[in-house]
This record gives C-alpha cells, sequence and structure tokens, in this order.
C-alpha cells in the first residue's frame, strides 16, 4: 500500500544487520582492522547515493525475497562472507527486531525517531571514516526531507503495510525471550501500563457538552490499566536525543548466544517460492545495479563469519534450511527484465569467480541466487 | 457484564488495518457470516447460531493481470440494502462486490492507476450501504464513489463521485437507526480528522463538514443523528451531524481506536484500539435537550494484541467480536 516503505525498511533491517555483524565480530576476536573494514564497506554501500536515490523513490514492498537477496548483496559488499544458512538466521533475527520496533511504535510518526536511532548508532560505527560519515549524513538528510511532510495517517498507513510485511513471523529470539519482551509462543508483550505516548491524553475521562457544545460535566471510566502522563517528544532533527530506546543496540552488552532464534512452535513461516512479478524483478535489477562494487580489494583475506556458537548448531541450521531457491521461470519472460538481470548477474560473476559456468540468461540469475 | 465464548479459528490471521472485520447477521437462516482481511485475501467464515457447523470461504483480491504485484486488500465490509445484501471488498486495485456469501462476483471496478508511480499510496477504503440503493466506497485521494444498486442482479453503476475530502478516505458510515427522521443519510472521514455529512439522493447533498485536528479518524458511525468517530488519538467524539456542535469527548484509549460500533437498538458503542483494550459504553440520547450521555460499561482485554476489529453481531449488542492483528481467529463475547 505504503510507497514510502523502502527507505526506512533498509535503514532497520540493515541497521539490525549491522548492531549483529557488530557483535559477531566482537565475539569472534575479529582484528579491530578487520572489523572496521567490514563496516566501513557495508555502511559505504548501504547509504550510497544511488542506492538511497533508488529507494527513495515511490513504490512497493516487495517480497521477503527481494529484500534478503539485497541486503545478501549488502553484507557481502565486504570482506566477510555468510553462507545461506547464517543468512537465514540473521534475516530472521533482523524482521523479527524491526517487527518488535514497529509493533510497540508509541505513535506511528515514531517510525523516523526509530530510524534515527539505528542512523545514530551505524555514524558512530564509522566516524573514523569521514567519507562514509558524510554519506550517513546526506541520507539523513534526505530522509528528513522526504518524511517531514508525511501526515500521522500516511505514517500509518506505512506502519500497516510493514506490519502486513511481517505478519505470521513469529520466530523467537533468545534476547527477547531473556528481557521478557517477546512471550514463549513468540508474541510480543504489550503493556496496559506506563506513559502514554506523545499527544495522547491519558485515558479515562468523559467530557460531556451542552446543547451549545459547552463542556458541562466531566466523569471518570476505569480504564483497566495504569497509564501514566507522555515523557518528552523525541528529536527529529541530524542530531539530538531520540528518548526513545525503540530502534537503539540492543546487542552492546549480551553475550553471544543471545543471537539465537527458533522457530516458534507449530507455525508454519511461508517462505513459498512464487512468481516474482515484473515489478518486483525490475526493482531487484536497479537496487543491485546501484550497489556499486567499489572497495572490492582483491585481498583473499575473506573470512567466514559464524552466527553460531557451536559447530553442531551450524550443522544444524544448514540441514533445517530448506533450499526454497527455485524461481518461477515464467517470472521472467519478459525480455526486458531477464536481460537486465542477466547482464547484472554477469557483472557479480565477473567479480566473484564463477563457480558454476552457465550457458542460458535464466540460469545465471540462479546461480547468483545460488551463490549468495 | 460479557463472558468470553469460544473463538472461530480463521485460515490466516488478520492485517492490521482499520475497521477490519465484517458481521452480517442472517436471521432466517440462523447463521452470521464474518468477514476479516489478511493481506491479499479476505477470510469468510459462516457460522451457525448452535455453534456446530462453520464453513471457510476465501476470496482473492483481483489482479488486472499476473505480472504485476499482488494487490492488498484495505477492507471487506457487507453493505446491507431494503432488496439485498453485499460483500463489498476495497483493494490497491479497485472494488469488488460480491453476493454476501462470497459465491460470485457480481461487479469490479478498477481504480484509476496513473502510468507514472505517484508519490501517494492509491487504494479504495471506507464502504457504507446508504439509503436506499447506493453503496459508497471512498478513495485515497479523497474522492467518494457512488454506485447505483438494482434490486437484483450485477448491472450497478457509478451514479456520481463526490469530491470533498482532500485527504484519504478512512471509513464512511451510513445512518442505522432505521429511522427516516433522520436528515443526514452518510458520514465520510479522512486521514486529516475532517468529517463530511451527506444526504443521499440522485444527487449527493453536502449537508456538514466537520473539520478536524490533522488526526485522522480512522472509524465512524452515525446514528440518531450523532456521529460518532474515533481518531488516531485515542480519543472518540461525538458531534450533531448537521451541525457539528460537540456533544462528548472520551479519552478512550492510550493508542490509535481501529474500530467502533454501534447497536442500533440499544444505543451500545463498541471501541477498540491497538492497546489491546476492547471498551463497551452506553449512548443516551436526550432529544429535550438535545445532549448525548456517555456512560461506560465494560472493558475487555485481548492480552499482547493490537486489536483491529471489533463489531457488535446482532442490533441489541448482546454479542460482539473482536479480531487483533496477527490472531488467527475470531474471539466472541456475549452477555452473561
Amino acid at each position: 500500500m505504503s510507497v514510502r516503505t523502502l527507505p526506512l525498511v533498509f535503514i532497520n533491517l540493515g541497521g539490525e544487520m549491522i548492531y549483529i555483524l557488530d557483535q559477531r565480530l566482537r565475539a569472534s576476536n575479529t582484528s579491530d582492522d578487520n572489523s572496521e573494514k567490514v563496516m566501513n564497506d557495508i555502511v559505504g554501500t548501504m547509504f550510497s547515493k544511488a542506492f538511497i536515490d533508488e529507494l527513495l523513490k515511490p513504490q512497493q514492498l516487495y517480497s521477503h525475497r527481494t529484500l534478503k537477496t539485497v541486503l545478501t548483496r549488502l553484507a557481502h559488499a565486504s570482506i566477510m562472507r555468510l553462507n545461506p544458512a547464517s543468512m537465514e538466521r540473521l534475516y530472521e533475527l533482523m524482521v523479527m527486531a524491526f517487527k518488535y520496533q514497529v509493533f510497540l511504535c508509541p505513535r506511528p510518526k515514531d517510525l523516523l525517531l526509530i530510524s534515527y536511532n539505528h542512523i545514530d548508532t551505524i555514524r558512530e560505527f564509522v566516524k573514523d571514516t569521514p567519507v562514509v560519515v558524510n554519506q550517513v549524513d546526506e541520507t539523513h538528510r534526505k530522509i528528513i526531507e522526504v518524511y517531514s511532510s508525511l501526515s500521522e495517517g500516511e505514517f500509518q498507513l506505512l506502519r500497516q503495510t510493514l506490519l502486513i510485511f511481517f505478519q505470521d513471523m513469529h520466530v523467537r529470539v533468545s534476547l527477547f525471550l531473556k528481557n521478557q519482551v517477546q512471550r514463549p509462543t513468540g508474541r510480543f508483550a504489550l503493556s496496559t501500563s506506563g506513559p502514554v505516548p506523545h499527544g495522547i491524553e491519558v485515558p479515562g475521562l468523559i467530557r460531556t457538552c451542552n446543547s451549545k457544545g459547552r463542556e458541562v460535566r466531566r466523569s471518570e471510566f476505569p480504564t483497566g490499566g495504569s497509564y501514566s502522563s507522555p515523557v518528552r517528544e523525541g528529536c527529529f532533527e541530524l542530531h539530538g536525543d531520540r528518548v526513545t530506546r525503540l530502534g537503539r543496540n540492543m546487542y552492546t552488552l549480551s553475550h553471544p548466544e543471545e543471537t539465537r532464534t527458533s522457530k516458534a512452535p507449530s507455525v508454519k513461516t511461508s517462505d513459498a517460492p512464487n512468481l516474482l512479478a515484473k515489478e518486483e524483478l525490475n526493482l531487484l535489477a536497479r537496487l543491485m545495479g546501484s550497489m556499486k562494487a567499489e572497495n572490492k580489494t582483491k585481498v583473499e583475506a575473506g573470512f567466514q563469519i559464524n552466527l553460531f556458537t557451536t559447530d553442531q548448531e551450524e550443522e544444524e541450521a544448514g540441514a533445517e534450511d530448506s533450499m526454497s531457491g527455485v524461481i518461477n521461470i515464467q517470472a521472467m519472460q519478459d525480455e526486458q527484465a531477464a536481460t537486465e538481470l542477466a547482464r547484472i548477474a554477469g557483472q557479480f560473476t565477473e567479480q566473484e569467480e564463477p563457480e558454476n559456468p552457465y550457458c542460458n540468461k535464466g540460469d545465471d540469475l540462479l546461480a547468483m541466487m545460488d551463490d549468495l | 457484564m460479557y463472558h468470553k465464548e469460544k473463538s472461530i479459528q480463521t485460515k490466516n490471521s488478520a492485517s492490521a488495518l482499520y475497521n477490519n472485520l465484517g458481521v452480517l447477521r442472517i436471521a432466517p437462516r440462523r447463521l452470521t457470516y464474518f468477514a476479516v482481511v489478511h493481506a491479499n485475501v479476505v477470510n469468510m467464515v459462516s457460522a451457525s447460531w448452535d455453534g456446530l457447523d462453520y464453513s471457510h470461504r476465501q476470496l482473492q483480491s483481483k489482479e488486472p493481470n499476473v505480472a504485476t504485484s499482488t494487490s492488498l486488500v484495505t477492507q471487506a465490509a457487507f453493505c446491507v440494502l431494503p432488496s439485498r445484501d453485499l460483500l463489498v471488498v476495497t483493494s490497491q486495485k479497485g472494488i469488488q462486490i460480491y453476493e454476501s456469501d462470497g459465491s460470485i462476483m457480481v461487479y469490479w471496478h478498477a481504480l484509476e492507476t496513473p502510468d507514472t508511480p505517484t508519490d501517494k499510496a492509491v487504494f479504495a477504503r471506507g464502504i457504507s450501504a446508504v439509503w436506499e440503493s447506493y453503496i459508497c466506497v471512498g478513495v485515497s485521494s479523497g474522492s467518494i464513489l457512488v454506485f447505483d444498486v438494482p434490486s437484483k442482479g450485477s448491472n450497478i453503476t457509478l451514479s456520481e463521485v463526490l469530491e470533498e475530502h482532500t485527504e484519504s478516505i478512512t471509513d464512511m458510515a451510513s445512518e442505522c437507526s432505521g429511522s427516516q427522521e433522520c436528515i443526514a443519510d452518510l458520514v465520510s472521514a479522512d486521514d486529516g480528522g475532517n468529517l463530511c455529512v451527506w444526504k443521499s439522493g440522485e444527487e449527493f447533498q453536502l449537508l456538514n463538514k466537520i473539520h478536524g485536528f490533522d488526526m485522522s479518524c480512522s472509524s465512524v458511525k452515525l446514528w440518531k443523528g450523532t456521529v460518532v468517530a474515533g481518531y488516531g488519538t485515542g480519543q472518540i467524539r461525538l458531534y450533531e451531524a448537521v451541525t457539528g456542535i460537540l456533544h462528548a469527548e472520551v479519552n478512550a484509549h492510550a493508542r490509535w481506536i481501529y474500530s467502533l460500533d454501534i447497536a442500533p437498538f440499544s444505543g451500545l458503542l463498541l471501541s477498540a484500539a491497538e492497546d489491546s483494550l476492547v471498551r463497551v459504553w452506553h449512548l443516551n440520547l436526550t432529544p429535550e435537550s438535545n445532549s448525548v450521555e456517555v456512560a461506560h460499561l465494560h472493558n475487555e482485554c485481548v492480552t499482547d494484541t493490537q486489536i483491529c476489529g471489533a463489531k457488535f453481531c446482532d442490533s441489541d449488542g448482546y454479542a460482539f467480536a473482536v479480531t487483533g492483528y496477527d490472531l488467527s481467529e475470531i474471539i466472541r463475547y456475549t452477555q452473561s
């Protein structure tokens, strides 16, 4: 529905990805140099002008498949490599974190504050590299410019679009379970107490007016909760106190095992392969195309990142991962889209040394997806 | 006052959309139909009153061709006209009208989509049957499409387009008291909280415009000439429709209100919000003093759930049903 979701989706999901990668890099004692390089590469690619400009074009929010593809490509903009199982787990973590933030967002407009929390933390990660900081600042300014004029109703439509996107995902995250923000069923805890959002009146009052519309009586009713006055409003400028904790890095002090996820019992996550609509293929092509492959040093010192604490878990993850990498070729009957994608796939295979030479255009795309 | 009954399981969960529950009571067959939106699908359940028979049906939103992305449904509502009952489904692509059991689609109206994407979303939302043979549907541009519905058959025609709102229509409601004396037939609400009050006819007439406070009015009802409106601030306001005089204001909820409903015979009001609470109120109109009193009667908390639909199942308000985001059930409550 909303045509303004993509920039916020990438900033927030990308932000969560960066938080998790940072935590894993620290946990695996990666050198400071390597860590910084990974961060700079990923942030630099994510906040590149071409990529952000593509995102800012009004367009629909497409499927998880497309998002996952682009985010994987983002992660691989660095010298780090993630196997498909790791990427799957990473994606689940990212999405559940963002779902939590969107679900609990006090007012629809606070989606911006959540995004700004992500941007603020990202800025910290790359603060020693002025070029990348500039890119982050530029993006932040563009976001402020584009979103300042949206009404609360439009923000709520944006939020509703995101909630539909996250619907039925109940992956349990050990960090959330431990902090009791998530129940064992996978659902998030919703409190009926605490401060009301800024701009909302504390419930409990009925004001009655006379026939002229002038207030004549006030009465109270039991609310079934215990609400209090709102806290101060967060800052929507480039720098400032966002007030809300949603969107801040939850992984700073946690232990590695808290990035563990498990599917909630008896819930199917529908990752059914389906037609990638023509428009969606076009978006994917444009986004992939806009990510510059700069900083791709020929260093063979690329390293694997382990998202799991034990080898056994790593194996289990591999087994669980249902390789749903089959894309219905019918979707590519549009010559133009197919050609464009093949061209982009060609770009990638050039740089990443194709392991499996294929002979026709459709298979190139599949190969590209499989290699991720 | 109310106790929880056995829930009805649905094929999938409800989406976070305003007014996401349609209820149609079919007394002669001792059945109630429910309609809940999930992404691009409408889940319909037909429930027998003895609680023994449930049948399910799913309606897909219509896509002009397979190559474009799926079209999300924004609302599904039953429209009760003197001659027939219909189910109206609004989506990003247009408006589908079905027979009330969802068996046959009788009409399709495609929304004009611009060739190049605009920076505003395009969709239809806000559905109401209006005396005597009209179905009105709102559009994201603020337009209201008025369809003329024959007593049977599929010869539904677009009669008029009302251009008064400039922001997206959120909800619409017609006078539900059954009284012929009311002047106003229809109220429409938009994302800016603006309310328009109309008289139906070959040409609809704008009777009054009540300006909003830059806060979305997500749900609206019209009863005995009183507009009852729910807002993103969690407030409910009652206005006299034709004059716009404020009768009452309630700080009802701590989060965005998603659904309001009125039981016309008893004057019971139901409000539901993202704060996980459903509240039952009583509206007491005293025509002599031209005032309305609002009394709070009951609360129900649906734990950890942002409620998206709440409707009475009958005109007395003896029972009501609730849907919530990510919940795959229709929760029912009955008076004790």
